[in-house]
């Protein structure tokens, strides 16, 4: 059952996977756009607000961080660096850390004198001494390492030839897409399948901003589609264990619990040292009858889905079920 | 106090930038000085990648900037070196007036001139002043442990940082002190290098084209140039001109450095923005008379081409006046 939000009071009462999840649309329509903005602003949604801070860690850290660990170990093709991005690798290691320890003060501090650091994270009792540069001084690795430490997938991409390439990452959440696949790829061919973005110029202006990019800024823009079951890794390697589910959820009477609107939070940072840009994609699940519990977004997220066209909705992987959804929504049920 | 210590308001260039204090100044040379800045707070610096530039206040209204010496690996300090130039603006001679204690309004560092990562070898080339970037990129590939050879051109008695250099390059230094041993070695250097090495050249710019030419001409692709260009990422100030807000009735001046945006929101109005870098579209606004001067990613050019809109948060104008349907 479903709760009315009448009051401030109802609000409040609200659980923290409603109230700080990043509701991405602002009309009753969605198109692409290169709807980037600069980072650390909280923005208000109707119920909460999110964004204050680059590293979001929420009630599904230690869980979510588990899921990454047994993806890693049965697929490792989801984390790569190529040679020349190893100190890209610690450029993201030393810029991240401290982030977390100053926007998570009670939880994690961060100490750094020359090249040697010291890394305390209470929530996973670890106190922890490494040295900027030396591979082997972090358990498996420095970017494993900070897999472990952040729910967000991490993507490098290197600045050269007036263009960028995916050389580097550890990406086990990946929505529809292969990772593996991609490493090694430039900016324009990673995006070639993404439709209409061509015809609309979106591909060539973000790579044009981010190429303009001062090492140091942070941007960040929102991504969505819909996942069934709360399930992050829906990549194209695990294909056969999610794909079925999309024919269906349709008829499936535990629709509203079981289908989730995805939303990625992803951050746009060039990275101080390298001048490399980290790519940090964070995704976030509520199920419908969570997104229910607040009347604007059940209106305007059914709104959104009937009216999705086709070619957007086929590329988003929804379109056998999306209007099951849209009339779940709509009904007030 | 003298006249180079902090202004009262920083230059819209060095804006969101820190506020350091010189804590050493070291003669290089006759007419080199060496500014080395610290966070008063004792805090480490941004890290910055290497062959960027500050951009330094002196007075009220000036702005220059200057190459970064260090790999800018977590740096505690920051160093410049700045040749004393009489008949310029007036920049280097404040900046050579500066002493310990002097608080100065700086940017954060700017990157227009990096390091590919790919390279298995780095060639730097400098003349003169142009060394200061050059030794940041010589100090950054010893620090990741890529290997790098070093041509240095000044003339006797005028080169900065030349003990810095012999300690850090040893043989992989070559120290020239007339043109004829430098197209000697440069052409030696040119011809025998192997495809992953990369050229860095700092210097006068007669001298950086000359060098590039011949590379060039030796069949050096151009993604492996790389040459110094202040401040070539970056948009330009621009010049002041004036918005006529026609449903308003306000007339305002858009101060150079100053964005048509920030003018607008000073002024009171609320306009909607999102990444006020010219891409998202948001702040796109209609254009009433005037020719704007487009600096966006946003516009097509044939909507440029009808300057009937423009994106308020980087265009500016080509005429000294705007009309604008606000």
């Amino acid at each position: 059952m479903s709760t009315t939000i009448d009051n401030d009071t109802d609000i409040t009462s609200l659980p923290d996977r409603i109230r700080g999840f990043p509701f991405p649309f602002s009309g009753d329509t969605y198109r692409y756009s290169a709807n980037v903005q600069p980072a650390n602003n909280a923005t208000a949604t109707a119920v909460g607000s999110w964004g204050a801070g680059v590293i979001d860690i929420d009630e599904f850290y230690l869980g979510e961080i588990a899921d990454r660990d047994r993806i890693l170990k049965r697929d490792p093709s989801r984390i790569q660096v190529l040679p020349h991005m190893r100190p890209a690798v610690w450029d993201t290691v030393a810029t991240l850390l401290p982030t977390m320890a100053e926007e998570n003060p009670e939880i994690m501090s961060f100490q750094r004198e020359g090249n040697n650091c010291r890394w305390q994270n209470k929530l996973q009792d670890l106190d922890i001494e490494f040295t900027v540069g030396v591979d082997d001084s972090l358990p498996m690795g420095p970017l494993r390492f900070l897999g472990t430490q952040i729910q967000d997938d991490i993507v490098l991409l290197d600045v050269r030839d007036n263009t960028m390439w995916l050389d580097a990452g550890l990406v086990s959440f990946a929505a529809d897409w292969s990772f593996g696949f991609d490493v090694g790829m430039s900016f324009q061919e990673i995006h070639h399948p993404v439709p209409r973005v061509k015809e609309e110029r979106i591909i060539s202006r973000a790579e044009q901003f981010l190429l303009r990019l001062q090492p140091g800024e942070q941007f960040r823009r929102t991504n969505w589609t819909m996942t069934i079951g709360r399930r992050l890794d829906t990549s194209t390697e695990t294909y056969p264990e999610w794909g079925p589910d999309r024919a269906t959820i349709a008829n499936d009477p535990d629709m509203p619990d079981k289908l989730h609107l995805r939303v990625e939070v992803q951050h746009l940072i060039r990275l101080p040292h390298t001048g490399v840009l980290l790519f940090l994609i964070r995704s976030y699940l509520l199920p419908l009858r969570d997104i229910a519990q607040v009347p604007a977004w059940r209106e305007r997220f059914g709104k959104v889905l009937a009216e999705l066209p086709d070619d957007m909705a086929e590329y988003k992987g929804i379109i056998r079920y999306r209007q099951a959804a849209s009339n779940w929504l709509l009904s007030g049920q | 106090m003298t006249v180079t210590a902090l202004p009262i308001s920083p230059h819209p260039a060095v804006d969101g930038g820190l506020r350091l204090e010189v804590t050493n100044v070291k003669p290089q040379t006759d007419s080199i000085v060496s500014i080395t800045l610290t966070d008063p707070s004792g805090k480490n610096l941004p890290s910055y990648v290497p062959g960027s530039h500050l951009v330094v206040q002196y007075g009220e209204e000036g702005v220059n900037a200057y190459s970064l010496t260090g790999s800018g690996n977590a740096p505690s300090e920051y160093t410049i070196s700045v040749l004393r130039v009489e008949e310029g603006t007036g920049g280097s001679m404040a900046m050579h007036r500066l002493m310990v204690g002097d608080r100065v309004f700086v940017s954060r560092p700017r990157s227009a001139f990096a390091p590919a990562s790919t390279a298995t070898h780095h060639l730097l080339v400098a003349a003169g002043i142009g060394i200061t970037p050059i030794l940041s990129h010589a100090r950054a590939a010893a620090d990741r442990g890529t290997t790098s050879s070093l041509i240095y051109v000044y003339r006797p008695g005028a080169g900065a940082h030349v003990e810095e250099a012999r300690q850090l390059l040893g043989p992989a230094l070559t120290e020239c002190r007339n043109r004829e041993t430098f197209q000697q070695v440069l052409n030696e250097q040119l011809t025998t290098q192997g495809v992953g090495t990369h050229l860095y050249v700092c210097g006068p710019i007669a001298f950086m084209d000359s060098v590039l030419d011949l590379a060039r001409d030796l069949g050096w692709g151009s993604a492996r140039l790389h040459s110094e260009a202040f401040g070539a990422a970056e948009l330009d100030d621009g010049e002041p001109f004036m918005v006529n807000l026609v449903r308003s009735g306000l007339r305002l001046e858009v101060p150079a450095g100053t964005s048509l945006l920030d003018t607008l929101e000073k002024a009171g109005k609320s306009i909607p923005n999102m990444c006020r870098k010219g891409i998202c579209g948001e702040c796109i606004l209609p254009v009433l008379k005037g020719t704007p001067q487009h600096r966006d990613l946003y516009l097509t050019d044939q909507e440029k081409a009808e300057n009937t809109t423009m994106m308020c948060c980087v265009s500016r104008s080509e005429d000294p006046e705007l009309e604008l349907d606000l």
